[in-house]
């Protein structure tokens, strides 16, 4: 059995920052994750915004941490080579009660410490972002607000955490947790583990492992949202994050670009029954497309390549739930981590370890601890690079992914990463095969071969996603022979 | 970057269209020719079409795909003047002719031509583009990545099969797969009609008894990790009628959608798309709007035969070696559009002083019809005239105007197409 300091549960965004910053001190650090592969609930599918901050009702937890966290976003993006990218928002206003809305939300920013946040006219707007709708009266424009890759940023995270001494223990879903007076043993499908503290950083499900050391005070609201992605060539329509004024039901309908280059319009939002409930809808898919015309009537929706949906993991407190559980001591919960949760994540970390240094656990600094992390991106490498890497690795010569130029190198260098990717869409996720226009039609029976040849087994037992998304069922009659 | 080297004709793309295109640039005068080819051997999608049916038309016998691939890039080794790179991926072509291409022996290299002709071929389309909703389980493919793992690789992508759409791809592999032990269930169509040929439709699923559902469509997937049923609904025009739907219990879902032309290549070049072909406008030698770069085959309008790919592109090849030999075409040109009847034509333009004896025109249907006439007209008078007992979306047509008739022609020629009233 696995000793531990501190469990974490669950991988996803929170859960890997707060890997990331315990794994800087002396500490035996773990992390128990049901999916095969990090990131995979509300972080894989969300608006991947690193938003400025708004939003948020003054004084609450989401709007300290959501200006605290953007800002060591920044730096992480920066240390750890996540893709990232700075660029303005909206909120646009139709109507006069919008304008008032926009100038609370001013004062909002103001109140939370959002840095040049103000109200533009129409004609301002347009000058900045010409796709906008002509129709508006005017918007509360952020200058910095950025987008990120949200599964990178997870992962590079998470990997930093394990070279740095940290176990990220995959498809290890949490079944019960025993509380001894030194501390828990938690059973998992992957086996038990010790450890003396816990954090819950279980998304969707944050609910269920506090309800299994007797804390349920955590009532879980499941918001399921869709969205749109679009073809690369809509993407440069737009410059910027375009929000509509936010309502009773949420933030609204967005468009913003995405950094791999693509557009994306959504989310909507709707009860389901759990955070594994990420099916889109026939009836109410398509209205989306209604809301992002609104803003950029410019948008071709015969450019749409994919859509997704992701399940927000909201619950009856509209705050985070960040706490030393009210009904067990060294048990910390990170909880109904929705929207602002991406952009606060290294905040909400840091939260979380204030919070068991209060249950008496001590940290003390690593001396040689790694806070870089570096990757080559070969669709993002000028002319000279591309020869002289190929030159260095011919992997690299080798186009795998035509949409979006993704190599043999850039694949066979993703598996062999501290956190081994053991599935197409763990391939998908890490080097962008798959993501573009054909949506992997092409070079998914490519990316096959390579993941059972580099992980050493035979292409059956090779998933799409999650264990149990087998792709195929057997050989042709002339292969059996 | 300096350019590596200098060739009279480049090719991009070494599937049916490159290798005749290839061929026929050789033949036509190119002393120095080099297909690119992204794959590990030419042939292109060719290569996994085990089924017959190929060469009908150009060399008068029943082929399979690679057969038909074979015969091509055999004329293309022949050829003193011809090298082929495979393993190679074009990354960018400029409007000035250069090639810049990567591969794992040669890394990164720019090549200048004096005549590219673009042979890319095309794509299908996927659940993502006509937004299949439901959940994201495995087991949901097209039906030509599902006839890669099948012909190419060896694995069985499923074990009871749902296809959606009849394209001539899912209704070949409605047969592969029923051959192979797996159970077809059904064959499921959006339009009143099939979009596939119509001898695909007798030997691929009436000969196997697999059930078409014309007018109905998918509605929803269920599955967690893997497919486990689907919701199939009728339609009314393209909308699922409530109360229609029914499930079947499957482990898969192929897709046979549709295609469409790869053309990104293209639009980085700069080259004007259509969007009723998605391909690039064409003249009637095949050349682009952007002169000394020429489009044939899949990547300028999606074929159903491939001898009408080797067709077209042999004289994109002769039209490209002209080119480079510093043959400029000029003179008028005529706008062809689509009329009444018609989604589309090929070429959209025609320069008279440049055809031989007759041009072809192709174009599609936008419905099944039965005797029908189609009329090609010019500022109202009636140029030429044919007859036809059946036409079919899913089957292109081909005229031929011979030169002398453009006498009568304005600045643009209207293809349309209505009932016989005989």
């Amino acid at each position: 059995m696995k000793n531990y300091d501190i469990l974490i549960i669950g991988c996803g965004v929170t859960g890997a920052a707060v890997a990331y910053e315990l794994s800087r001190f002396e500490l035996s650090v773990g992390v128990v994750e049901r999916s095969n592969d990090v990131g995979c609930g509300a972080t894989k599918a969300n608006s991947a915004i690193l938003h400025a901050g708004y939003d948020p009702e003054p004084g609450t937890l989401c709007a300290r941490l959501n200006v605290e966290g953007v800002k060591l976003a920044k730096q992480i993006c920066e240390k750890l080579s996540v893709l990232r990218r700075e660029l303005p928002s909206f909120v646009l206003a139709f109507t006069d009660a919008d304008i008032r809305l926009i100038h609370e939300l001013k004062e909002r920013a103001d109140a939370n410490g959002v840095e040049g946040a103000r109200v533009l006219s129409r004609d301002e707007v347009l000058a900045i972002e010409p796709s906008v709708n002509p129709d508006i009266l005017g918007a509360l424009y952020a200058p910095h607000s950025a987008i990120v890759d949200p599964w990178e940023y997870t992962c590079a995270m998470a990997e930093t955490a394990v070279v740095n001494g940290a176990d990220v223990n995959l498809s290890c879903g949490v079944r019960s947790i025993e509380k001894h007076e030194n501390g828990f043993i938690v059973h998992t499908s992957g086996g038990d583990f010790s450890a003396k503290y816990i954090v819950n950083a279980a998304g969707c499900y944050a609910s269920e492992i506090a309800a299994m050391v007797g804390d349920t005070d955590i009532k879980p609201i499941n918001l399921c949202g869709q969205y749109y992605v679009l073809d690369k060539c809509e993407g440069k329509k737009v410059n910027s994050v375009i929000f509509r004024c936010p309502d009773e039901k949420g933030k609204g309908v967005l468009v913003a670009p995405t950094v791999h280059g693509n557009m994306i319009v959504g989310p909507d939002a709707f009860e389901v029954r759990d955070g594994d409930s990420v099916g889109t809808v026939a009836e109410t898919l398509p209205k989306l497309k209604t809301s992002g015309l609104r803003s950029v009537p410019g948008i071709d929706f015969r450019q749409v390549i994919h859509e997704y949906a992701g399940v927000r993991p909201a619950t009856a407190d509209s705050d985070f739930i960040i706490n030393i559980s009210p009904a067990c001591e060294n048990f910390v919960n990170l909880a109904g981590i929705k929207s602002p949760g991406l952009p606060a994540a290294p905040a909400v970390a840091l939260e979380g370890i204030k919070l068991l240094r209060k249950c008496g656990l001590e940290t003390k600094e690593k001396k040689n601890f790694t806070d870089k992390r570096e990757v080559v991106r070969f669709n993002k490498l000028g002319e000279e690079e591309k020869a002289e890497i190929i030159k260095q690795d011919p992997l690299y010569g080798q186009i795998i992914c035509r949409c979006e130029t993704v190599t043999e190198g850039d694949i066979v260098a993703a598996i062999r990463r501290p956190i081994q990717p053991r599935s197409i869409d763990a391939i998908k996720r890490r080097t962008g095969a798959g993501l573009g226009r054909c949506q992997g039609g092409f070079c998914s029976p490519r990316v096959h071969e390579i993941l059972a040849r580099e992980l050493g087994v035979s292409p059956l037992d090779i998933t799409l996603g999650n264990d149990g998304s087998y792709i195929l069922t057997g050989e042709t009659k002339e292969a059996q022979r | 970057m300096t350019a590596d080297r200098y060739y009279d004709v480049i090719v991009i793309g070494g599937g049916p269209a490159g290798l005749a295109a290839a061929v026929s640039a050789c033949d036509n005068g190119a002393e120095s020719v080099l297909v690119i080819e992204r794959d590990r051997e030419v042939g292109g999608i060719l290569n996994q079409c085990i089924h017959n049916g190929f060469g009908l038309h150009y060399f008068k016998e029943e082929l399979t795909g690679p057969e038909y691939a074979a015969r091509f890039a055999k004329m293309v080794a022949e050829k003193e003047n011809a090298e082929v790179l495979c393993n190679t991926m074009v990354l960018s072509v400029t409007p000035d002719r250069r090639v810049v291409c990567i591969s794992k022996e040669l890394g990164y290299r720019v090549y200048e031509a004096g005549a590219i002709i673009l042979c890319m071929g095309c794509r299908e389309r996927t659940r993502g583009a006509i937004a299949i909703p439901g959940d994201r389980p495995a087991g949901v493919l097209t039906a030509g990545t599902a006839q890669r793992y099948v012909n190419i690789e060896g694995y069985m992508p499923g074990k009871r099969v749902v296809i959606l759409g009849s394209g001539d791809i899912g209704l070949i592999m409605a047969r592969r797969l029923t051959l192979e032990g797996a159970k077809v269930l059904a064959c499921v169509e959006l339009c009143p009609y099939s979009n596939g040929l119509t001898r695909n439709i007798v030997q691929c699923l009436n000969d196997f008894d697999i059930p078409l559902y014309l007018s109905h469509t998918v509605t929803n997937i269920i599955g967690k990790d893997r497919v486990e049923k689907i919701q199939i609904s009728r339609v009314d025009g393209y909308t699922p009628i409530p109360g229609s739907e029914f499930e079947i219990e499957c482990d898969t879902l192929l897709l046979s959608v549709g295609l469409i032309p790869e053309n990104e290549l293209t639009k980085g070049a700069g080259i004007e798309i259509d969007r009723r072909t998605n391909g690039a406008f064409v003249h009637e030698n095949m050349e682009t709007s952007v002169p000394g770069i020429f489009a044939c085959g899949n990547v300028a309008h999606v074929h159903d035969l491939v001898d009408y790919v080797t067709a077209e592109s042999l004289r994109a090849g002769a039209s490209a070696a002209k080119f480079a030999a510093g043959v400029r075409c000029g003179g008028r040109s005529v706008s062809v559009r689509n009329g009444n009847g018609v989604n589309y034509t090929l070429p959209q333009f025609i320069r008279p002083e440049n055809i031989d004896k007759s041009v072809e025109i192709f174009f599609r249907t936008n419905k099944v019809r039965g005797k029908s006439v189609i009329r090609v007209t010019s500022g109202g008078t009636v140029i030429a005239q044919f007859k036809r007992e059946r036409m079919a979306p899913g089957e292109m047509e081909k005229i031929t105007i011979p030169k002398p008739l453009f006498a009568k022609v304005n600045d643009e020629l209207v293809v349309e197409v209505c009932d016989d009233p005989v």
